[in-house]
């Protein structure tokens, strides 16, 4: 069977901020782009970031880039890469500076400057003290970014393939990236993009997780398709938790309940904090809560019929205070816990936030693979920014507002990148090679034909609960192990997911068993890599293992899909320009 | 169930797919629950909230912002209750 092709000089896929703001390098250069997102991509995930985006503008408070690299270095548990670091920070400033020309709606001071807020994390001078440094269009920060991209997008004629899912990466015989196979959702068919250059921005994963903040597109389509083509994943360990989402939903119940007094329960009804945290109790930080929670949970004190967590109780404080200084959670925990917080306590559980690993790439937002003696080869016409990409600047953990941050600084570092390699490596298309898209083919043919298989619904869950129970904030070295062998029977499973619905338009289960199939990726490499960390660093906590152990592990870890293997390769002590930054024991 | 365009209502089932968890949510129960009764009125409607902006959807979702537009505040309370 031929697939039809469609020729473009670079493909991005993912309409999310990174993605965005690539395709604008690319076709603002006058090159021939395409985007293809599986949503509109102003409902991108990029929408529910509301914090802001960090820079050293100094437009409140004294402030330089280097603090803001200290403290991302610092924020990362000294694992991330400190030329990506220091590249990011010292061009935050030109690039909020440049999306307030694009017409980005930023707060304003008097003055007319950028306005700036304080963020966790973020110091003056090496931790002297908090900085204000996060520019925020309101609490639509996300919002009001991929607007204004998509705007300049489609004033530079970028091409978008909207509700369209990319299945495979092409690769030749060399290794090369020529393209991307991709699925119209509107008529079922398949088709090969053919590219010079091909970008993944294709988001996190986050739905790998039972308890996940992330939106139900979460699912790490471009980690799967790089790990069925070959490609490595890095520091898929490192994962960021909020110790408070409604159980069952992922919802969020601020930090600031507990600072009005609210208090966790255990199945027993005892505030168990008090065991952990004699001092600060329920207000110990965030992630010592988190594991504390987990560990009751664990230990077969958890709440509800699968004693799978703990309860959140603020009916003590009485309804004014709940009504007046705690606006919205009252609602959030009926529409989504369907409990009355005046009456009854809310069930929480720790959740996922963020993915701090993803596709290897260095700076430039060039996908680099270990190749010989070089561990950080570049493979060819293949880049990644965003959450899906490990560049790495958020190492072992992320701060906050650095999200934003990297889209729009890596997007258009990886969208120069490829501007360079179609212009100057690239007078024509690599042709494609004979069986291009056939993976793809295959794929959707098993699960048209599939019979006696499991619901994707089913296994999914299974997969959830899985890496939920083992792989979340509280890791030891047995529950680790009991992980990795039963995420590698729930993969058995995701092989033998049967679908009712065979129609081609618009067929959402297919989309959903073929989602399976890229989350299943990425819930396995979690796994087998934190099996393999015997420390503790960052937002990997190992009960076993509770230092962080420089001399062997600051390293990346790299995890190969085909044969399920681990390998390592250094992190970069060398910055751009400046002095390298020590590593120092992480006090706050 | 009405003569909506079989095809329509599948592109509408996919629609409902969101950039924030918090919809995702209430249009997943919504879709298994509620959603199969709705009149042609109802489905146009819903349609258009689908073109909503995902921040000023959840906000009418959560009755965080009053519903201005006469043809959505029907079906906004539709999912509200949802």
């Amino acid at each position: 069977m031929t697939i039809p092709v469609r020729r473009f000089d670079a493909v991005i896929v993912g309409g999310g901020g990174a993605g965005l703001r690539a395709a604008l390098q690319l076709s603002e250069s006058g090159l021939k782009t395409a985007v293809l997102s599986k949503v509109f991509p102003t409902r991108s995930h990029t929408v529910a970031a509301q914090g802001g985006i960090s820079a050293s503008l100094g437009n409140v408070q004294e402030d330089r880039w280097e603090w803001h690299m200290f403290d991302t270095v610092k924020g990362s548990d000294w694992l991330g890469d400190q030329d990506a670091i220091e590249f990011m920070c010292r061009k935050a400033p030109e690039a909020v500076i440049e999306l307030e020309h694009f017409g980005m709606p930023f707060d304003r001071l008097e003055n007319g400057k950028i306005y700036q807020r304080p963020f966790g994390g973020h110091t003056q001078n090496e931790g002297e003290a908090p900085v204000q440094r996060a520019c925020a269009a309101a609490d639509r920060t996300g919002h009001a970014m991929l607007h204004t991209l998509y705007q300049r997008n489609v004033r530079a004629n970028t091409q978008f393939f909207i509700e369209w899912m990319a299945l495979d990466l092409i690769r030749d015989e060399d290794g090369d990236v020529v393209g991307v196979t991709a699925l119209e959702m509107e008529t079922g068919e398949v088709y090969n993009f053919h590219a010079k250059g091909v970008l993944f921005a294709t988001g996190g994963a986050g739905r790998i997780y039972a308890a996940s903040t992330n939106a139900f597109i979460n699912t790490g389509d471009g980690l799967g398709m790089s790990v069925r083509a070959g490609i490595p994943l890095e520091d898929m360990e490192f994962w960021q938790f909020h110790p408070t989402g409604v159980a069952g939903a992922g919802v969020l119940i601020t930090e600031g309940v507990r600072g009005e007094g609210g208090i966790l329960l255990n199945a027993n009804g005892e505030r168990f904090m008090e065991r952990y945290a004699p001092n600060l109790k329920d207000l110990a930080p965030r992630d010592f809560v988190a594991r504390s929670m987990e560990q009751e949970v664990l230990e077969g004190r958890g709440c509800g019929p699968n004693k799978d967590h703990v309860l959140l109780k603020l009916d003590h404080l009485g309804p004014d205070i709940i009504k007046q200084r705690l606006p919205g959670i009252r609602e959030i925990a009926i529409k989504f816990a369907g409990v009355d917080p005046i009456k009854e306590p809310i069930p929480v559980i720790p959740t996922c936030h963020y993915m701090m690993g993803g596709i290897p790439t260095n700076y430039r937002g060039e996908v680099v693979i270990p190749k010989g003696d070089n561990p950080e080869a570049r493979v060819n016409g293949f880049y990644a920014a965003g959450e899906c990409a490990c560049a790495s600047v958020h190492g072992a953990n992320r701060l906050g507002t650095n999200s934003l941050l990297d889209l729009v600084v890596f997007g258009k570092s990886a969208g120069d990148s490829m501007v360079e390699f179609i212009k100057n490596e690239m007078p024509t298309w690599k042709p494609l090679p004979a069986n291009a898209g056939q993976i793809s083919l295959d794929r959707i043919a098993r699960l048209d034909n599939q019979t006696g298989g499991e619901e994707v619904a089913d296994v999914r869950a299974a997969m959830q609960r899985t890496v939920q129970a083992r792989a979340a904030v509280f890791r030891n070295s047995e529950n680790l192990a009991l992980g990795v062998k039963e995420i590698q029977e729930v993969a058995e499973r995701v092989k033998r997911t049967q679908i009712k619905d065979k129609s081609k338009v618009f067929n959402t289960a297919r989309v959903e068993a073929l989602e399976l199939e890229n989350l299943i990726e990425v819930a396995v490499a979690t796994l087998i890599s934190a099996d393999a960390r015997k420390e503790s660093r960052g937002a990997h906590a190992h009960a076993d293992f509770q230092q962080r152990d420089d001399e062997v592990w600051m390293k990346h870890t790299l995890y190969y899909g085909e044969d399920r293997r681990l390998t390592y390769k250094p992190v970069h002590t060398k910055p751009l320009s400046v002095e390298y930054i020590a590593p120092k024991v992480r006090t706050f | 169930m009405t003569d909506f365009d079989p095809i329509e209502l599948k592109r509408i089932r996919w629609r409902s797919r969101r950039g924030l968890l918090e919809l995702d949510l209430v249009l997943e129960r919504f879709l298994a629950n509620g959603f199969e009764q709705l009149t042609t009125a109802e489905l146009f409607a819903y349609q258009k909230c689908l073109d909503l902006g995902d921040n000023d959807f959840l906000d009418y979702v959560n009755g965080k912002a009053e519903v201005d537009d006469p043809e959505l505040a029907h079906i906004i309370g539709i999912l509200r209750a949802a």
